[in-house]
This record gives structure tokens, sequence and C-alpha cells, in this order.
């Protein structure tokens, strides 16, 4: 392709203590793509996703964003221009004080804030829009602390909408979420992606939320092998198999792939 | 959170500064008439003039700077540390304070060195767990803590031995110091420029406060350099402590309990709680002053013993009545 991509990393590698996760990943992510992340517990998902956020440092090789059509390597870059290009949705948020669900979501805009500034009344309306938009409408007041599993993650993904960054890294968004509220933040994962042409990567588990709605695949094997192209040249019941080392089967249906797991063979 | 809207909240505690500190020039041995404290306060000519002026209103302000100084000091370690039990002596700093106080005393220095002698005290520690904590460059909260704590149990120890060490007739004066007391308390007009800077500082990283709190990683992820963030907070909160023990002794309480009580009542965003700590900080620590000094006349109490005897107890009501709202 092209245009300029929105991060690109060159022979990027991933060390932990004691294994390498990923070695020499030729990557890159266009305004337009949803990538979904997928590999074992383990393999270097999260790892991934905070090194590309740049909270981490790489073991080798780059990273670079883009800025104004231009790369720039990462390191070059100050936390907050980070943070003006790309958000990260985290596993999990800590609490240690008692804020309220606005609070919360408005923290997303500050990147967007100078020292002196407050949050103008522009940035009230987008926190607002976007809790409406995640079905939290009415708990604006509530204390982040009393929110159920599935609601506080709803948050987290609203300040992520308010930090209106075009690239969106997700870490598991989701998790404890119900079916309904699944297929929700989906939807406003396609519609920012194919509609507005942001670009996301995805860390999900779910197999078939991530063939219904993303385009584009990249596997970790967690042994330093990574598999990454178009869902439908990646994604094949005999792949799977072998990244999660257990048999996953293929099932083609009217709307696409639905991939299960099938019972465990005698070793 | 309560029912009041912040702005309130605010002016009303503005309202009690102002108020304790005409209560401290007011209230003690020889009670003086509003009438009088009128003319006094006017410039007027008043027999009580110097007992007000020379006598209650250095102590008062020495009371109403320090409370204010621990308040904040207090606020920016709970955010640091991510942790509600931090207060600004945590981390030793009261400790490096005491122990160089008490030796300059042990060594029988004029007592007006021995602010200076605090003051060096507390720099030494905090630099001390600076160094220690710093290791490899990037900050950890955790270690930072380990660290601190386990410092301050080191100039606990060292304490110890030099009340072992000392003669019974300076063990008054030492103790009264280690519980904080006003007595002979004044403000150098230094940390009259100090503390307002300091605040200042404090208030234009309020916002990125809240983000702290939120956990490094996130603050991180919303464009803090938190490195850079938790140095600062960290080099406020000690020169506040350093300046506030220097001034008055190891008050205790202060610095834990009126954070806590001012987030239970104005909510935890650093922008309200900041100027709201500092006030009623201030305002506390003038009137539990003013009560140590009044309360078993002529005898004169050491102010820390007032402060945990108040503030235990109202603290406690506050987390009750805020565990009967949510």
């Amino acid at each position: 392709m092209s245009t300029t991509p929105l991060l690109q990393t060159t022979d990027l590698g991933l060390k932990i203590p004691g294994r390498c996760l990923l070695e020499e990943l030729n990557w890159q992510i266009h305004a337009g793509e949803m990538w979904a992340l997928i590999g074992r517990n383990g393999s270097g998902k999260t790892t991934l996703l905070h090194t590309l956020a740049g909270l981490r440092k790489p073991c080798c090789g780059h990273i670079e964003l883009a800025q104004q059509q231009q790369l720039l390597k990462l390191e070059l870059l100050s936390r907050k221009q980070i943070a003006l290009r790309l958000a990260l949705l985290q596993q999990h948020v800590s609490h240690s004080f008692e804020a309220t669900v606005l609070q919360m979501v408005l923290s997303g805009r500050h990147p967007h804030l100078g020292l002196w500034q407050r949050e103008t009344a522009a940035d009230y309306q987008l926190a607002r829009a976007a809790l409406v938009a995640m079905d939290l409408a009415d708990m604006e007041q509530r204390i982040v602390s009393s929110l159920s599993g599935g609601e506080s993650r709803r948050l987290a993904f609203a300040t992520m909408l308010v930090q209106e960054t075009k690239l969106l890294l997700l870490d598991e968004p989701s998790n404890h979420l119900d079916l309904g509220h699944q297929v929700l933040i989906m939807e406003k994962l396609q519609e920012l992606v194919f509609k507005q042409q942001h670009g996301a990567l995805i860390a999900i588990h779910d197999l078939n939320l991530a063939a219904r709605y993303c385009s584009h695949v990249l596997m970790l094997f967690g042994d330093g092998r990574y598999l990454a192209g178009p869902l439908d040249d990646v994604l094949s019941s005999a792949r799977l198999s072998e990244l999660y080392q257990h048999p996953i089967e293929q099932m083609i249906w009217d709307q696409g792939s639905y991939f299960s797991p099938g019972p465990t063979t005698p070793r | 959170m309560s029912r009041f809207q912040p702005i309130t909240i605010l002016s009303s505690l503005g309202v009690l500064c102002f108020l304790s500190l005409l209560v401290a020039l007011k209230v003690g041995s020889v009670a003086v008439s509003w009438n009088d404290l009128w003319l006094i306060i006017s410039a007027a000519e008043n027999p009580w003039k110097d007992l007000v002026l020379q006598l209650r209103l250095p102590r008062a302000l020495a009371a109403f700077a320090t409370g204010g100084m621990l308040a904040l000091a207090g606020c920016l370690m709970q955010v640091l540390l991510r942790n509600p039990l931090a207060d600004p002596y945590i981390m030793g700093i009261s400790g490096g304070a005491a122990c160089a106080a008490l030796s300059a005393m042990l060594l029988g220095l004029a007592a007006s060195l021995i602010p200076v002698a605090a003051f060096i005290g507390a720099m030494a520690s905090m630099l001390l767990v600076f160094a220690l904590a710093r290791g490899d460059g990037p900050w950890s909260s955790t270690r930072m803590l380990l660290s601190g704590v386990v410092l301050a149990a080191g100039w606990g120890a060292l304490i110890s031995l030099i009340l072992a060490l000392g003669p019974d007739n300076s063990l008054r004066g030492m103790l009264f110091w280690l519980m904080g007391d006003l007595s002979n308390a004044s403000v150098p007009s230094v940390v009259w420029v100090a503390f307002p800077g300091l605040f200042l500082i404090a208030m234009l990283r309020a916002r990125s406060l809240n983000i702290l709190s939120l956990g490094e990683v996130t603050a991180a992820a919303l464009g803090e350099n938190t490195n850079r963030l938790s140095w600062l907070i960290y080099l406020l909160a000690s020169i506040l402590t350093a300046m506030a023990v220097a001034i008055a002794g190891s008050i205790g309480f202060v610095g834990l309990i009126i954070p806590h009580a001012m987030r239970l009542i104005i909510g935890s965003d650093h922008r309200l709680l900041l100027p709201a700590a500092v006030m009623a900080g201030a305002s506390f620590l003038t009137l539990a002053d003013t009560l140590a000094r009044t309360v078993v006349n002529p005898l004169q109490l050491p102010v820390g013993i007032i402060t945990a005897l108040t503030g235990v107890p109202l603290f406690l009501y506050l987390l009750y009545r805020a565990k009967l709202q949510s």
C-alpha cells in the first residue's frame, strides 16, 4: 500500500526473562484496518501492545508512528505526543481513590489539555456522548469502584473513545462483557475503523468475534514466530490448531466461519 | 462525594481559615475582647497589642503554615505511593529531622539552631531515600516505600538511642519536639515564599495527579511522563514536610487525616482537593494549637496530642458517615 501506515515496526523483537516472545516483527497497520491479535496465554499479546504504546522498550528493532504523513521513531516522541496519536485500553485499571464515572471518562481528555486548561463544555459533551454510546448514561456520578466488571470495562472503552486517537490498541476489550455489549463495542470499533478511518489492534480470545468483525489477523506463537495478514488468509483450522495446540474446528455458514474447540485428543 | 457544591465548600474553608486565626489571637491566658482585637488589627494603640502581635500572632501563623504544608504534603504522598495509609512522615523525613534536632539538643546548640538542624536532617533523609530507591533508573513506588519505611525504622532506633543517652533535663524538650510543639515556633520569611510557590507548582500539576492516581501505566498511556512527575511530587512533598518539621517538630495525624477527610467531603479531583486540604489543615492546626495552650491553662500541651485526640474521632465519624451515604 502506498499510503503512510499509522504505525510500523521494523525487526521488532520482544523478550521476557528466559524467553524470546517475538523475533523480527515487520508489520504495518493502516487507517481502515481492524486487526485481531491472537495467541495463547503468555504468548506476548499484552507485551506487544504495551511496547507499541511505548510503555516498555523492545529488545531490538524499532517502532515508528505516523505524524502528519511522516513516520517518526517512537522513542523520539514525548509521552504526550504519543497519547495524542494512540490510545491503549488495558486489561485491568486500578483505582486507588474514589473517582466518579464522569471524572474517569474525562481523564481521556488529559493529553489534549494544557497545564492551566480545564475541561471545556466541548470536552464534557464528548465525555457524555461516549458514556451514552457505552450504555453508561445514567451512571455519571457513580463511584468507579462500585461498577460491575462489565460496566468498568465499558467505562474504560468510553475513556479510550474520548482520547480521540487515530490508532487504538485494545487488550481484550470484550472481557467481562455480556454478548449484547460485546457486539456493541465491536460494532463501535467497526464504525471507527471502517467509516472514520481509524486503525485498531485488538488482543482477543474470542475467535468468532474476531472472525466476524476484524479485517486482519496477527498471530503470535510465543516462540518468536508470528503470522500476519488479511483475515481469510490467516485464520484456518490447521493454523489455529497449531497456535492453540488444541484441535480447532472450522464450520462455514452463511455469515462466515465459526470456530469451535474440538475434543482433546488422547496423547 | 457530598451534596455541597465545591465552591461552597472551598469558600466555607476560606472563612474557617480566617476565623481560626481570629480565635487564635483572641483566646489564651488573657482573653482579649473582640473590640480590643479589632483595634489592634486596625493598628490602633491598645494595651494588649504586644501580647497579640508579638506572642500570639507568630505562633498562630506558625500553626497555620505548618498545618497547610503537612496537609498538602500528605495529599501528594498519598498519590505518589497510591496508598491511603501514606502520610508525610512515611518515608522517614520526620525521623531524619528528629535525629538531627535531638542531636542538636544533646550537643546543647542554641534553640534558634534546632529548626536549621531539623531541616538539614529532613533533607538528608530525603536524599538518602532518593539514592536508595533510584537504583537503575525507573521509578518504583514499591521500592521507594520500602526504602523509606525501613529508613524510618532506622531513624526510630537512633531516636531511642539519643533519648536513652540524653541527660534528664533535656528529655522534656526532646519529647515535646517529638510530639510536635509550637510553643516557641515562628515562621521564617523564606517559608512564606516557598510554601505558596510549591503549592502553585502542585496546582499546575493537579490534573496530572488525578491521572497518576489511576496507576502508572494508565498515566503513561494518557501522556504523562510518570518518572519525572513522580520525582517532582516526591521533591515537593519532601520540602514541604521538611519545612513543617523544622518549624514545629513532628506533629502527627494532620498529614494523614486532613487529606482523607477532604476527599470524603470534596471528592478526589486534586484541583479542588489540594486547596481544600491546605485550608483545612491550616485552620485545623491553628485551632488545635489554640486548644493546646488553653485547655489545661497555665500548662501548655504539645499540639501533637491535640491533633491526635481530636483528629482520630473526627476522621472516624467522617468515614462512618461516608459509609452510610454509599
